[in-house]
């Protein structure tokens, strides 16, 4: 009988092997799946950058490829945001200031943040679903900007609440005691320290989340934004179309160039998005250096 | 004497008029974080409602068990199997993908990859994560289904191949990043434990790490899982329209959700059965997501490992 004392150079040499073989395959398909965005954006700069001028940034809809642009997507999706933002970021805060603050631990504020979680995790499909019915039918609004943007609220709200309420959090204690010390209310101390010191947070917090609605397209199209529109909208009972809805139906035009023309659109569409997180960035990195604590 | 008094009144009113105003406060802002419980009160009954106008001229038996699904074309029928299998194939080929391949960089990440790579990774994983689903369903259309054409040439322009992988590309930063957090969790005892008995970082990662993470681990699979289900773009570019039974992942096929898109982009008007279909399909994909979402929850809650 073998000892294992004698099996054991031989094994070792085996375990070894093995651990390197696995930590190799752990790296490459790491790297593969970072290079898969270097693909992924060469391949649509490479079809999308040929057609990237101010006659695409500044036309309408159009049969013509040369003649087609996006600049009723664009104007669309920037009043979809505003819509969004008026909305969501006031609720949002004032739903997480409200849960941190004045919560405390009872059965209904438990039942709000398991519901809150929740909705986060409800496909925006779903939210599409409950605008159209909710805001275009019952409510008689229309495939209208105003529509849209409060369904494209309701999709954020839960973002905008979890993220806020993450830097609220942050704020240490020692500031509230202080506030509540000299004799300020709940209320005073929320308003004058708390909000001010979480702001880069939730600010970085709202970006992330706007950017998340602007490259949503699902809710907008079951909520019925159109594609084929000729005029800037001028208010927010006005007929719309946003960016990637004007994305989604040139990709799935049969014509090629019609496809490029949707690489030229992405192009336009991730720089917006580069652009909104690279300020949020921007502002955390700011807060964190010139932070009190 | 007298205007001590006055100034201890006005002191009084000042203190009302603050209560008062604190109060008002606390209710508005509850009233904001009430609107979340109104929208969840308000997906439920929409769905339902507008579901229950379907099922009032169709049975729930054939809806849920029928094989067919031609609701806009003569001979009607309503059979959502073939939506639903279309759905699953579309997430078994995300998870083939998204699973060993986001474990494996949560792995990399946490065990191998030095501060600077990780400050490399990280971000990368970031972007993917945050690009819009329409951007993958491009890619999908554009590139993925070329390549797939190349190496098995029967697939067709529209596949479930194509769908799965863009949709695993979609979840994969979410399962690396979700591992990476359970991996992390793992007290550092535990990891310089088996090292110190001279186990390689294999045998560390797989017998020691893993298992000790394992509920975060298929909490994110879970999650991951019910994202798929809940995805749409990508999905409705590049999987087709053509609500197909198979389990061929060359063909083309359709998904709950892409089926909902395309209804939403046709004309089907108000009030027309075609128009309440879209909501018995949105119905059954919430409950599907909520379903996924609950065990997901549980698997996290229930299976903790915990250390002290």
């Amino acid at each position: 009988m073998t000892r294992w004392s004698d099996r054991f150079p031989d094994n070792l040499r085996a375990r070894r092997i093995k651990a390197r073989i696995f930590r190799i395959g752990c790296s490459v398909l790491t790297w593969l799946s970072v290079a898969l965005l270097a693909v992924l954006i060469y391949h649509v700069t490479r079809a999308g950058i040929g057609w990237l001028d101010w006659q695409f940034l500044n036309s309408f809809w159009s049969r013509r490829v040369t003649e087609a642009g996006i600049k009723a997507g664009l104007l669309g999706t920037l009043w979809l945001v505003s819509i969004t933002a008026v909305l969501a970021i006031p609720i949002g805060v004032a739903a997480a200031v409200y849960l941190e603050e004045f919560g405390g631990r009872s059965r209904v504020n438990r039942f709000l943040d398991i519901n809150i979680s929740n909705l986060a995790g409800v496909p925006s499909i779903v939210y599409g679903l409950l605008g159209l019915a909710l805001f275009v039918r019952w409510c008689q609004l229309g495939s209208s900007l105003l529509a849209g943007g409060m369904t494209l609220a309701l999709l954020v709200l839960p973002v905008v609440i979890i993220a806020s309420r993450e830097a609220i959090l942050a704020v240490p204690k020692s500031i509230r005691l202080a506030a509540f010390a000299i004799g300020a209310t709940r209320w005073q101390t929320v308003r004058y320290h708390v909000l001010p010191a979480a702001a880069p947070g939730i600010m970085t917090g709202i970006i992330l989340s706007l950017s998340r609605a602007i490259g949503e397209a699902a809710p907008i199209i079951i909520v019925g934004g159109a594609t084929m529109i000729f005029f800037t909208p001028e208010g927010p009972m006005d007929e719309f179309t946003a960016l990637p809805l004007q994305i989604y139906n040139w990709t799935t035009d049969p014509k090629q160039q019609f496809q490029e023309l949707a690489a030229a659109g992405i192009l336009v569409l991730l720089c917006v998005l580069l652009l909104m997180n690279a300020s949020a960035v921007y502002i955390r990195n700011r807060a964190q250096k010139s932070r009190p604590w | 004497m007298a205007s001590a008094a006055g100034s201890l009144a006005i002191d009084l009113d000042a203190k009302r008029g603050v209560r008062l105003r604190e109060g008002a406060v606390v209710a508005s802002l509850f009233t904001c974080a009430l609107i979340s419980i109104l929208t969840s009160a308000g997906i439920v009954i929409v769905l339902f409602w507008e579901a229950a106008g379907f099922f009032k001229s169709v049975s729930l038996w054939e809806f849920l068990f029928g094989t067919r699904w031609t609701p806009l074309l003569e001979p009607r029928s309503y059979g959502v199997l073939p939506l639903v299998c279309g759905t699953l194939l579309v997430v078994a080929g995300a998870c083939v993908i998204a699973i060993p391949t986001g474990l494996a960089c949560a792995i990399y990440m946490s065990q191998y990859a030095s501060d600077r790579t990780r400050r490399i990774v990280k971000p990368v994983l970031e972007v993917l994560a945050g690009i819009p689903t329409v951007v993958y369903g491009y890619f999908a259309l554009t590139y993925v289904t070329p390549l797939l054409q190349q190496v098995y040439p029967d697939t067709l322009v529209y596949n479930a191949a194509s769908a799965g992988i863009v949709v695993g590309i979609m979840i994969l930063p979410m399962i690396a990043s979700f591992c990476d957090d359970a991996l992390r969790a793992v007290p550092e005892s535990l990891r310089l434990g088996a090292l110190a008995l001279g186990a390689t970082r294999f045998e560390v990662t797989v017998q020691v790490l893993i298992p000790a993470a394992l509920s975060g681990i298929i909490a994110s699979f879970v999650l991951a899982i019910s994202r798929c289900i809940g995805e749409t773009m990508a999905v409705a570019v590049a999987a087709g329209g053509t609500p197909n039974l198979t389990l061929n992942p060359a063909e083309s096929i359709q998904t709950m959700t892409g089926y909902i898109v395309q209804v939403s982009m046709g004309d089907t008007p108000h009030g027309t059965l075609g128009y309440y279909t879209i909501f018995a399909v949105g119905a059954l994909l919430f409950l599907m997501t909520l379903g996924t979402n609950l065990i997901a929850d549980r698997v996290l809650h229930r299976f903790r490992e915990t250390y002290e």
